[in-house]
This record gives structure tokens, C-alpha cells and sequence, in this order.
């Protein structure tokens, strides 16, 4: 990271005068502690792609193809692990949340810079324990990304230092939303009240509660993990009087709701995007606004949906598969509103909007299979099959990672002071968008067939819409490496962005680009909502 | 937050230590007792007691304002939220 590569004027990458890589590594700039996170979490990202990739060519025949069970079995546990601990759960708030919440509320920083920096330290070493669990002592995990006992209890491999990674990234994430939440309450400036907040920075806000309530809940659960293996405690083994559920109960509690850790930022970005996109403010502002503390809120209470088939009381059952549509009513009013933002809008289709749209779609088809999920009978049907995998990524790939490509496009031009090339990202986004469909929705029809998921092997029978899946990932694989030349290589050495291209009304487009480190000359005033475009320069 | 903390008495501390022992002392010595199934409902509540002194006075939150008093009973009735879920599960199983 040099700075003779970005443009000449005085910003954040320059203005200390400090160079080198403790400049940043020691920083306390929230800019600079968003990019580190932003690298960190989208290298990951690209591992759990390779893995994903890997997965795919075993899955492309049926058989052994490139691969036997055991290494399938660590390669899918490691895909999960790296994709959700290391990727999506601290992507957003690290990365974009520190690189645009303090600018978006008018902050010179986050309120506290140091623990800031400590979290990225917590995470990467976090991100080190779960890397060395990969090769040492058993080899790497096998148990799935929901380290489910009595297997985790007993299998050789090396779950105890995987799941101590996880811990420390838990705290990671922990002190992030403490951060943040603090920030949002005690650094607005003037005028910036809570109705003027900007609906990124309200997602990131019940994010960040999501993130101190329910992260200790996994910790302790892993450190039962551990108890487990290393004590023999029994916590979770009936023969000792201990109960295998109360694992599952435990690990959901926090689980479920990690999985609004990674949608609510997403749903934030989508919600800044697509008023600018459209020209209109948006619709319904206090809708979207408290349905993301609904979702937060009702999304604490259903993690039982994940236990229909476990031997769980039938009334629990009830009562869990009933709080899981209510957390339907939420997310419709967001894409309710969206859809309605865009009605009459002036729209236009640069990379980011349509990255924001395909959010729209993708989720509700992710959503509305979810339902499929929650509801208690039919659930039997599927669950445990490719259909959950599918929904799942539906949700998470087609909803969060194609938010998180939103905001890449949407943000980064505006910290680097360059741009990409638009057709090629255009292209980009078709194939991707085209490879994901082709992908994931092959892999619901299979599990609605019966193909059960973590299996290396199947009948013949599934093989032709397993080819197809895989040719699926090879399209969207493609679209990604476009995407990603093309976004870096415009960063780097692009086009000039300047002043407010995309006529955005929030404050970021309001300071120089990229902006210094200080964020504002001096403290602003708020005098207009977040998406009131009248003097942005754009119509 | 800068403001003046309050500083609590030796006498006082001493004496929720000693109080924390004796319900100690309570919890081990109700084990002896034959009471069923409300052993359990007498060593939580117990322990709810003894939670509640060291949270109000050895954490302070007496003498805390209003917010964090809030903040706290959130954070306690989300816990037991998430608890209580769980009985749907175990007793009814």
C-alpha cells in the first residue's frame, strides 16, 4: 500500500505522514482499520471461494472425483468456518461499518479508536488459531461449521484450537458492537438526529446489539466444547446425565441471530444504495428503520427452527416454527419498501444498483424458501438436503455477499479516489448473477429430490443436476475474477472519482475523496435527511 | 465519566462478603434437606440473591444512574427470554 498509487491531494493516505506497514497495522483510523478489515475478511472470503470451487468438481460426478469423504468432510467444515467466522460475521461492521458509519454520522472516529484497532488484532489472531487448527494435531475439523456433539466430542481432528479460534474472534466481534453502539449513541453530530440517521448506520446499530447479546452465548458454548474433549465433563453426554440438545439449543441461541450479523448490514447498504440509484428518497424510512430492531429482536427467538428433527419436544416445536414467521413480516416491509423506492424512480443501472437489485430478488427467493424451512412439516421433507444448502446460500452468497459486491462498488471508489470501468463490471455482474441462479436453485430442486447435503457421494440418479450445479459455479466463478480485476485495477489505477458522482446525500459524499484522516475540517451540521438528493448536484 | 464515584464502606463490604458466605453456607446445607424437586428452585433462588448483591453493590450499579440500570435489566430479561425458550423444549419433551 503506497501512497505515490493513489491521487496526489492530501487524504487519510498520506496527510500523518506516516508510511509503511505499522502506519497501518498500529493505526487507530477507523479508515484504516476498515481496509485492514476489509482485506483481511475478503481474503477469506476468496479461500472459502476456492473451497467452495473444490467442493463443487467432488459434487460434479457421482463417486470419488477428486477427493475421498474424510477430505470432504474437513473441506466443507473448513469452507463453512472461514465463510462465516472469518468473512460474513465481521466483513460488514469491520470493513464498511469502519470505513463509512463515523463519516455517515458526522464522527471523527469511532468512540473508541484503540479497541477498535484491538478487535482486527483479536480477529486475526483469532484467524491464526483457526488456520493452525488445519494443520496440526488431527488435521483439520470435520464436524461441519456447527461443531454438533457427541461428534465433536469425540472425532479425532482438531476441533479444540478450531473452536478456540472461534472463541477469540467471538470477542472480536463482541467489542465491535460495543464500539458501535457507543459511537451511534454518544457521536452524532448536530443535528443529526435518530430519524435523520442514514439506514446503513440503523442496521449497523442493531447489528451491533445482535453482536454483544448473543456472541457471549457461543463462547461459552465452545468452551463447553472444550470442557467436553478435554475434561469429559459430560455436559452433553447422556450416559453422564447431560443432554446432546441443550448443545444444539446452545449453539443456535447465538448461531440464529449471527445469521441477522451478517443480513442486517446487508439489508443497511441495499437501503443507502438504491434511494441514490433511483433518485427518490426512500420509502417508508421509519419502516425500514425499526424493522431492522424487529428483526434483531424477533430473530433472537427462533433458533429452534433448527432442531425440528432433533427429538425436540413437539410444543417447542410450535412455538418455534410460529416466532419464524413473525420474523417474515420484517424483511417483507424491507423488500416491500425497497420495490416501492424504486417506483417512479429515475433509475439508473450502474454496478452497484444492479448488485443491489439481484440483492432484492435473490433474497426473497432465499427468504421464501426459508418459510418452506420453517414451517415445521415440511421441514421434515427437506431438511438436512441440498435444499438447505441452497437456501442458505441464497440468503447469505445472493443476499449478503452480493450486498457486500454492492458496497464494494458503491464505497471503495470513494476511499481510494478511483474508479473501475463500468461495462466490464456490467459483464461481471451478469455472469455472476447468471452462475448463482444456475448454481443454487439447481441445488434446491436436488433437495427437494432427496440429495441429503454433506455427503462427498450420491445416486446416479442426481448426477445431471449436479454437472449442472457445478458449471453453475464455474459461470459465477468467472464473473468474480471480472469483477474483482476490473474493481481493483480501476481502484489502483482508474479513472479519477471525485466530489459525488452518484449523487449520494449522506455525509460521506459531502468531505474530499478520499477524505482525510480527520474526516471533517470541522464539525458538521446536519441540516436534511439521508436521502434528501436536492443539492447533490445530480437531479 | 468523570464524576464523582461512590466509594462504598469496608464495613459494608464485609459485610455482603459475609453475607455471600453464609448464603454459601444455605446452598450446601438445603442439599440435606429433603424438598424434592424444589431443591433446585431454593439453590437458584439463593443464587439469585447472592447475584443481585454483588451486581448492586460490588459492581455498583446502586449507585448507577438510570440508563445502565436499563441497560442491565435488558440484558437480564434477554437472558431469560433465551432461557426460558428452552423449557418449551425440556419441559414438554
Amino acid at each position: 500500500m503506497t501512497d505515490n498509487k493513489q491521487p496526489a491531494g492530501s487524504s487519510f493516505w498520506n496527510d500523518t505522514g506516516k508510511t509503511g506497514i505499522t502506519s497501518w497495522i498500529f493505526s487507530t483510523d477507523h479508515k484504516r482499520i476498515g481496509l485492514l478489515y476489509f482485506y483481511s475478511t475478503f481474503g477469506f472470503f476468496l479461500v472459502g471461494v476456492l473451497l467452495g470451487l473444490l467442493l463443487r468438481i467432488e459434487l460434479m460426478a457421482p463417486g470419488r472425483t477428486i477427493m475421498g469423504a474424510q477430505t470432504y468432510n474437513a473441506l466443507f467444515t473448513v469452507h463453512g468456518v472461514v465463510m462465516i467466522f472469518l468473512f460474513i460475521i465481521p466483513g460488514f461492521q469491520g470493513s464498511f461499518g469502519n470505513l463509512v458509519m463515523p463519516i455517515q454520522i458526522g464522527a471523527r472516529d469511532v468512540s473508541f479508536p484503540r479497541l477498535n484497532l484491538f478487535s482486527w488484532w483479536l480477529y486475526m489472531g483469532g484467524a491464526a488459531i483457526i488456520l493452525t487448527s488445519l494443520f496440526t494435531g488431527g488435521g483439520p475439523p470435520d464436524t461441519g461449521w456447527t461443531f454438533y456433539v457427541p461428534f465433536s466430542a469425540r472425532t479425532g481432528t482438531n476441533v479444540s484450537l478450531a473452536v478456540l479460534g472461534v472463541f477469540v474472534v467471538g470477542f472480536s466481534s463482541i467489542l465491535t458492537g460495543l464500539n458501535f453502539v457507543t459511537t451511534i449513541h454518544r457521536l452524532r453530530a448536530e443535528g443529526m438526529t435518530w430519524g435523520r440517521l442514514p439506514l446503513f448506520v440503523w442496521s449497523l446499530y442493531a447489528t451491533a446489539w445482535v453482536q454483544i447479546l448473543a456472541t457471549p452465548i457461543l463462547a461459552i458454548t465452545l468452551v463447553l466444547v472444550m470442557a467436553e474433549r478435554l475434561l469429559g465433563t459430560g455436559l452433553f453426554d447422556p450416559s453422564k446425565g447431560g443432554d446432546p440438545l441443550m448443545y444444539q439449543h446452545l449453539f443456535w441461541i447465538y448461531s440464529h441471530p449471527a445469521v441477522y450479523i451478517m443480513i442486517l448490514p446487508a439489508m443497511g447498504v441495499i437501503s443507502d444504495v438504491i434511494p441514490v440509484f433511483s433518485r427518490k428518497p426512500i420509502f417508508g424510512y421509519k419502516f425500514i428503520a425499526f424493522s431492522s430492531l424487529a428483526i434483531a429482536a424477533f430473530g433472537s427467538l427462533v433458533w429452534g427452527h433448527h432442531m425440528f428433527v432433533s427429538g425436540m419436544s413437539d410444543t417447542a416445536i410450535l412455538v418455534f416454527s410460529f416466532l419464524t414467521f413473525i420474523v417474515a413480516i420484517p424483511s417483507a416491509i424491507k423488500v416491500f419498501n425497497w420495490v416501492s423506492t424504486l417506483y417512479k424512480g429515475s433509475i439508473s443501472l450502474e454496478a452497484p444498483m444492479l448488485f443491489a437489485l439481484s440483492f432484492i430478488l435473490l433474497f426473497s427467493i432465499g427468504g421464501l424458501s426459508g418459510l418452506i424451512l420453517g414451517a415445521a412439516a415440511t421441514d421434515v421433507h427437506v431438511h438436512d438436503t441440498h435444499f438447505v444448502v441452497g437456501h442458505f446460500h441464497y440468503v447469505i452468497f445472493g443476499g449478503s455477499g452480493f450486498a457486500f459486491f454492492a458496497a464494494m462498488h458503491y464505497w471503495l471508489p470513494k476511499f481510494y479516489g478511483r474508479r473501475y470501468a463500468e461495462k466490464p463490471a456490467l459483464i461481471a455482474w451478469a455472469l455472476m448473477f447468471t452462475g448463482f441462479n444456475i448454481m443454487y436453485f439447481t441445488m434446491q430442486v436436488l433437495g427437494m429430490k432427496g440429495m441429503p447435503r454433506r455427503y462427498y457421494d450420491y445416486l446416479p440418479e442426481f448426477a445431471n443436476l449436479n454437472l449442472l450445479a457445478t458449471v453453475g459455479s464455474w459461470i459465477l466463478a468467472a464473473g468474480m475474477v471480472i469483477m474483482l480485476v476490473n474493481l481493483f485495477r480501476g481502484l489502483w489505477w482508474g479513472v479519477p472519482f471525485e466530489g459525488n458522482p452518484w449523487g449520494g446525500a449522506t455525509l460521506e459524499w459531502s468531505i474530499p475523496t478520499p477524505p482525510p484522516t480527520e474526516n471533517f475540517v470541522e464539525e458538521p451540521t446536519v441540516t436534511h435527511g439521508p436521502y434528501d438528493f436536492k443539492g447533490t448536484g445530480k437531479p | 465519566m468523570n464524576e464523582q464515584h461512590h466509594i462504598v464502606s469496608y464495613r459494608i463490604l464485609v459485610g455482603i462478603w459475609l453475607a455471600l458466605l453464609a448464603l454459601t453456607a444455605l446452598t450446601v446445607g438445603i442439599t440435606r434437606l429433603e424438598l424434592g424437586g424444589y431443591k433446585v428452585l431454593a439453590a437458584l433462588t439463593i443464587a439469585c440473591v447472592k447475584a443481585w448483591l454483588v451486581i448492586s453493590i460490588f459492581m455498583h450499579m446502586k449507585y448507577e444512574g438510570r440508563l445502565l440500570r436499563w441497560l442491565l435489566f435488558l440484558t437480564l430479561v434477554t437472558l431469560a427470554i433465551f432461557i426460558g425458550l428452552t423449557f418449551f423444549d425440556v419441559l414438554y419433551r
